[in-house]
């Protein structure tokens, strides 16, 4: 019920509310710019520094805190949201904070408005001032550069916590009991930012998003694009935006989860979805050793969520001395243009006005996936090709693999350190190719050969799959000509040997034996050369 | 009124004890500073802006905000720094305590002093460790960053609760409330103390006044 309240204490509350809800923006973006904020006392009281708090007022975030407000005064059931995310070089992005200043029933009719309630707005803008430093998105911040930037939103309505991850935290900042109702201002924060990295392993996909569509619908209330927490103090637009890197190449993660012999590369992309905006995992942390790069290159297409460009990212640390404000003081920074965003490589140049009417969907790059799933167990990149092929390979460790009755061991060989020498003699005794099974159509040896345990056929090492050999009957494969099936055949050259070049054996001539012994071949191969060129000519 | 009372207990190493306390203290005086008061006629004040400055720990994984005010930065090194000495001095274990005490004067008619009523006491209780290798302090820095966390949670709490504070004083009873040394801002009369615990577990009691105008009115 308002009707105690005198309409001079009503007004002024409103006003209290509105300036207490700019100012908690300001200093939540303030605090995760990356920079440490430093602002001056003044004993003598300027009339414009709400709350007696000199707190900076940065015209780009004052006017989004504005229009996301749109008049209106947080209550019930409309919060004022800040949403505080990261975001890769690569695209990803990943939210960390949800600020929210929200209004509930419980009135204080008693309290003095002018009095009390504006000291205790002030308190509470100390208290997060305090707790703005506390949870682990401001040590990221400070952080932030070239392998990521923080970016922030906000937003009116309905809190959205779902894209916290799970087991996520909050921490209450404080309440102030008005008239109207009482203000609480709190923070629910993504504590599972350490298992980022090992989070990957165990998904599988989706691990990177694809936008294909610039409008992507958002769940959100209202659809307000992100913003980066930076900006310029005067100097023209020379973002350094922490360029995308284009390299497309998918598997740079250096983990192996399983042995080096069994390279599985799965490269799928599936069909575009519009998932719900759930986190991806795969960042690029820096506090963590793992360097991870994801590959979003169709993520160029319309990250539509990053209306405003990130900016500043590298250098700006150093181009940014502390800024120390008086009472009163422009920043000097200029508005931040919003723009179409086109993904991160549009991030780097573009400048687009703050006025601009066009509702970018908040979408982050997340929010479209795709199911690309790397699994790369081999270390090193693997230079897949990015784009919609569905590439497969499955190298099985020799299917044809006898047990070696007469295995010769490295240890009967009368060479020093017989133990430490390369496994690799053993190796062409097994290959199948060099001693071929006895015979290509009885079964026998090939259900004999199914156990691969020591003696495998591979270069690289063993594995211990058991292979379950299936009859392998091709359709319309008879051939009454020939001795063989075609499933015998197919079966017998499946796996070919090594390449006598390529086999590393002790005996073999050595790299710079060969070289040496490529003049000769030159000059024999020069002499013949009107042989040569006779027989390109029966080629064409 | 009673006094409120708060403890808080860390562990730090020896050479993180003085950013701990400095980090918890000027935590607490954030919020219980405000800035000067200008009294104009009618009994009506208007009141000064106070400043906000970050402060990054180089030995614990931590940062925190302070009140900008270079004075009320002296202060608290000074007593942090004796606390400090007193703690690495000789019968002590490393085990002691900071306190920060809000007080009220009363004036009390001649030939009686002023009483000092406090209303809120924050006790930091600290306990130093040794550490053997590179790799634990390491772990400490980061571990009493987390604490350190913690602590400025506990402190935001309690400072939410909105218990007890003094009414706004007129214009000849400031002083009896706020502490007006200070050029730019102004923290309510606060006094800091310790006590170091020495190796038989005795309290051995070394007050240190602060330097604030607590003048005896004889």
């Amino acid at each position: 019920m308002d009707t105690d309240l005198s309409s001079q204490d009503r007004k002024d509350l409103d006003k209290f509310i509105k300036f207490f809800a700019l100012k908690t923006v300001q200093v939540i973006v303030q605090a995760r710019l990356g920079e440490k904020i430093c602002t001056r006392s003044s004993s003598s009281p300027t009339g414009s520094d709400w709350f007696n708090l000199a707190i900076k007022d940065i015209p780009e975030v004052t006017h989004e805190a504005k229009k996301a407000l749109a008049g209106q005064l947080p209550a019930v059931g409309r919060s004022m949201c800040v949403e505080i995310s990261l975001k890769t070089s690569e695209g990803d992005s990943m939210e960390l904070e949800i600020w929210c200043l929200e209004m509930n029933e419980k009135c204080d009719k008693e309290i003095k408005v002018s009095y009390t309630v504006y000291n205790r707005l002030s308190l509470l803008l100390k208290s997060l001032l305090a707790i703005t430093r506390v949870t682990p998105a401001y040590r990221l911040s400070r952080k932030q550069g070239h392998e990521y930037v923080i970016l922030y939103r906000i937003y009116f309505g309905e809190v959205q916590l779902s894209g916290l991850g799970e087991g996520f935290q909050t921490v209450r900042v404080g309440t102030v009991g008005t008239p109207v109702g009482t203000i609480t201002l709190s923070c629910a924060y993504r504590i599972n930012l350490a298992f980022m990295s090992t989070r990957q392993f165990e998904r599988t996909p989706p691990i990177m998003g694809i936008i294909i569509d610039h409008f992507v619908d958002r769940p959100y209330p209202s659809s307000s694009p992100m913003h980066p927490c930076n900006y310029r103090a005067g100097e023209d637009n020379g973002a350094v935006y922490p360029s995308v890197e284009d390299s497309q190449e998918v598997c740079t993660t250096s983990f192996s989860t399983s042995p080096p012999s069994q390279c599985v590369f799965t490269v799928t992309k599936a069909h575009f979805q519009t998932p719900p905006p759930v986190v991806t995992d795969t960042l690029k942390v820096p506090v963590m050793g793992l360097a991870f790069s994801h590959q979003p290159a169709a993520l160029g297409v319309g990250s539509a969520d990053m209306g405003y460009p990130v900016l500043f990212a590298g250098g700006l640390h150093a181009a940014h001395p502390h800024q120390l404000i008086g009472p009163g003081k422009e920043g000097g920074v200029p508005p931040i243009p919003s723009q179409p965003a086109h993904g991160t490589q549009a991030d780097q140049e573009r400048m687009c006005t703050p006025l601009d009417g066009v509702h970018y969907s908040a979408a982050t790059p997340s929010s479209s996936e795709d199911t690309e799933t790397v699994s790369n167990s081999s270390e090193g990149k693997c230079g897949s090709p990015h784009d919609l092929l569905e590439t497969i390979f499955v190298r099985k460790v020799g299917a044809f693999v006898n047990k070696p009755i007469n295995q010769v061991t490295m240890a009967n060989l009368d060479i020093p350190f017989a133990m430490f020498a390369p496994k690799n003699v053993e190796l062409e005794d097994n290959d199948p190719m060099v001693n071929p099974p006895d015979s290509p159509e009885t079964e026998s040896p090939l259900q004999g050969s199914l156990h691969s345990e020591g003696s495998s056929g591979s270069s690289t090492g063993n594995t211990h799959d058991d292979f379950v050999m299936i009859d392998f009957k091709p359709a319309f494969s008879k051939d009454d000509i020939l001795p063989m099936d075609l499933g015998t055949f197919y079966r017998e050259f499946q796996n070919p040997p090594q390449l006598s070049s390529l086999s590393i054996d002790i005996g073999a001539q050595s790299m710079a034996e060969d070289l040496d012994s490529l003049p000769e071949k030159l000059a024999v191969h020069e002499k013949n050369v009107k042989e040569f060129d006779a027989f390109v000519e029966t080629l064409q | 009124m009673n006094c409120r009372a708060e403890v808080l207990e860390v562990s730090v190493e020896g050479r993180q004890v003085e950013e701990a306390m400095l980090a918890v203290l000027h935590t607490v005086l954030l919020h219980r500073s405000t800035g000067k008061f200008h009294y104009k006629k009618e009994g009506t004040y208007s009141i000064g802006t106070v400043g906000t400055q970050d402060v990054d720990c180089d030995f614990i994984d931590f940062a925190y905000v302070r009140v900008s005010s270079e004075e009320l930065d002296r202060a608290l090194r000074k007593a942090v720094g004796e606390f400090k000495d007193a703690l690495r001095g000789s019968g002590s274990d490393g085990m002691g305590q900071i306190s920060l005490e809000f007080y009220q004067k009363k004036k009390s008619r001649w030939p009686f002093s002023d009483e000092c009523i406090p209303w809120e006491l924050w006790t930091i209780k600290v306990n130093v460790v040794n550490l053997a290798n590179e790799q634990e302090r390491q772990i400490c820095r980061e571990k009493v960053g987390e604490k350190l966390c913690e602590k400025i949670i506990n402190i935001v709490e309690v400072m939410n609760r909105h218990e007890y504070l003094p009414k706004m004083p007129t214009q000849s009873e400031v002083d009896n409330v706020f502490d007006t040394s200070l050029k730019d801002v102004q923290p309510y009369l606060y006094k800091i103390s310790y006590q170091i615990t020495d190796s038989l577990g005795t309290s051995v009691t070394t007050t240190m006044r602060r330097l604030i105008k607590d003048t005896l009115a004889l």
